[in-house]
């Protein structure tokens, strides 16, 4: 129980990542962009393919954000210059990364088991720190019987993440920064002081989806392959994750919003971890309980909203009444 | 300063709906000169204004400013050097971004936008001191968000902003229009304020031919896509509404339709 709850706080954070990237364009640009699907296997592709033909596992995984930037700038120039709508846009790119990422892969799927990757870089840092032993000596005292083999992926990832979250809100308060977030919001505005809201759009994309790249990179070397199908549904859990996380934190600002993102991500991942464990559902049932956990956080705000109103209003109405007999 | 030549541009060339929106303009404003633009509904306002700003592309013609010819140059360019309000509220500012945030976006107008914050304590500064101009307390609001704005609030924080650049060129279209009197009262002294503080050199449509009187020191008035009327200075200080529509009889041998748009 305690080790399947770590390990959803595990990809959790790693996920977040992409809800990241998610976040930056289906809110931040007003861009609903399905690339997301082909961009997150690109990213593993690459690191997998990479890191199989020897090249030290840290410098795969940059090439893995430069590729998935790339794909991003390429739905973004379709939109922006080709006038194609933006849907289209992301579903022409996520069906031509399909066979991209196959053919980048070589074959369905690419095993990284004996291979070093960043988090067995990671485990032996820890490892030979004694790290590990501390943490699970404390963890034993409390009476837990099995622990974590490793808690460097979560540590060393919460530090990626929030990082990558600290340096988004800070560019989102930039003036270029501004001008993105304006094009999102009101594109003629901002085109009439000067800004280019093509560029903008297509760089918008390009980070979007660098970071969505870097969590497919990220994730094939902690799950230890990397698989064609691996993005199948991707955008569903990137915008699970936002609306969850805006529901369950708020939006008052960016920052906040940012953390929403990640805190969202990470319920996502619990929840549907311990639904599977009802001896009902199967893992064929993720994309299920995936769909009522957007419907769930998507009208429960508003019943919850509806029902305060209600009762906000029938106190009212009884004071109302109470003056009324008073009175007479 | 601002010189439109021979400007013409037809929408749905060659189909049932072709429409001449602008037929051969001929326009120069000099340094400072505040023109107030009037016309009926579809006289082609609005798409002048557009030529101007870039937003459409003439078919054929030049646009100039400060000799020199801007007619290929994209609207986003040009923006450097024109402030534009909207008829719309809604249009001229971004309404999930704070007041601050929206004159940050302003003040980067004429500047190469860089990777460091659009607000900064000495920036925050001025955007106060520029705020309470408005004398609607809006400096004290730097971080409220600008869709909780009323319209007329907006409005005028839209005028602030495309004017405290002092761009070369302001474009005000029925930028009034969607308020109640009082407030588009308010806007209107604000206008004429900002104008005559500036010096900006400023084309103003309006529906409201008082208003058009009022304001500028010249005055045109367009019809079918054509400028058929120009008056300017001391002739323009004389003009009265009846003498407007009476003067639009004669040059077009018909009524002025008097909608509610002319009389306003
Ligand atoms: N993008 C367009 N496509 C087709 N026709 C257009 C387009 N823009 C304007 N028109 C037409 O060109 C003519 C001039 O329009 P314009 O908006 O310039 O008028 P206006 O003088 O601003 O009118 P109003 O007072 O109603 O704002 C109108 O007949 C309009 O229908
Ligand atoms: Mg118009």
């Amino acid at each position: 129980m305690f080790i399947s709850i770590f390990n959803a706080f595990e990809s959790g954070i790693i996920f977040a990542i992409m809800a990241l990237g998610v976040y930056l364009t289906f809110r931040i640009l007003d861009f609903p962009d399905l690339t997301v699907d082909g961009s997150f296997v690109t990213g593993g592709a690459v690191t997998a393919i990479l890191i199989t033909n020897g090249m030290p596992a840290i410098i795969a995984t940059f090439i893995a954000i430069v590729c998935g930037f790339i794909a991003g700038t390429i739905t973004g120039l379709l939109n922006t210059k080709g006038k194609v709508n933006p849907l289209l846009s992301g579903i022409l790119m996520m069906t031509a990364l399909y066979s991209i990422n196959l053919r980048i892969m070589g074959q369905s799927t690419i095993p990284l088991l004996n291979q070093s990757t960043v988090f067995t870089q990671l485990k032996n840092v820890f490892e030979s720190a004694g790290l590990d032993g501390i943490i699970n000596q404390g963890l034993t005292g409390l009476g837990l019987e099995r622990t974590p083999s490793t808690y460097s992926v979560l540590l060393v990832m919460l530090v990626v993440t929030f990082f990558i979250k600290f340096v988004t809100d800070y560019f989102l308060k930039t003036e270029i920064g501004l001008a993105l977030r304006a094009t999102g919001d009101n594109e003629r505005m901002i085109r009439s002081f000067s800004a280019n809201t093509d560029f903008l759009t297509v760089i918008g994309l390009g980070f979007s989806n660098a970071l969505v790249a870097l969590a497919g990179g990220l994730y094939a070397q902690f799950t230890g392959f990397s698989d064609l199908n691996m993005g199948i549904g991707m955008i569903v859990v990137g915008l699970a994750s936002v609306i969850i996380g805006e529901s369950v934190v708020g939006t008052k600002s960016i920052m906040r919003t940012t953390f929403a993102v990640i805190i969202g991500s990470i319920i996502y991942r619990v929840v549907v971890t311990l639904a599977l464990r009802a001896d009902f559902l199967d893992n064929g049932d993720t994309r299920l309980i995936t769909a009522l956990l957007v419907i769930l956080a998507l009208v429960m705000p508003r019943l919850i909203e509806t029902y305060k109103e209600r009762t906000r209003k029938k106190k009212k109405r009884v004071a109302l009444t109470e003056q009324i007999k008073e009175g007479a | 300063m601002l010189a439109l030549e021979h400007v013409s541009v037809t929408f749905n060339e060659g189909t049932a709906d072709e429409k001449k929106a602008l037929q051969s303009i001929q326009l120069t404003l000099e340094q400072g000169e505040f023109v107030t633009v009037i016309g009926s509904n579809g006289a082609g306002k609005s798409t002048l204004m557009n030529m101007i700003s870039g937003a459409l592309y003439p078919d054929v013609g030049t646009v100039s400013i400060n000799q020199q010819n801007v007619t290929a140059l994209p609207e986003y360019k040009r923006a450097k050097r024109i402030g534009r309000v909207f008829q719309d509220p809604m249009a001229g500012t971004s309404p999930t971004m704070t007041i601050e945030e929206n004159l940050a976006m302003a003040y980067s107008r004429n500047k190469k936008r860089y990777l460091v914050p659009g607000v900064n304590k000495k920036r925050r500064e001025l955007f106060k001191e520029k705020l309470k101009t408005l004398h609607l307390g809006l400096e004290d609001r730097l971080n409220a968000k600008v869709g909780l704005l009323s319209g007329g609030e907006r409005q005028a924080l839209s005028l602030l902003m495309a004017t405290f650049t002092e761009p070369d060129i302001l474009l005000l279209d029925e930028h009034t229009a969607a308020l109640d009197p009082s407030r588009a009262a308010l806007i209107t002294d604000l206008t004429g304020d900002v104008v005559k503080e500036t010096g900006l050199t400023t084309l103003m449509v309006t529906h409201n031919m008082q208003q058009a009187l009022d304001l500028g020191n010249r005055l045109i008035m367009m019809d079918k896509g054509q400028i058929i009327l120009d008056i300017r200075g001391a002739k323009k200080q004389a003009l009265t509404v009846e003498k407007l529509l009476h003067e639009f009889q004669r040059i077009r041998g018909t009524h002025l339709d008097d909608d509610r748009a002319i009389l306003g």
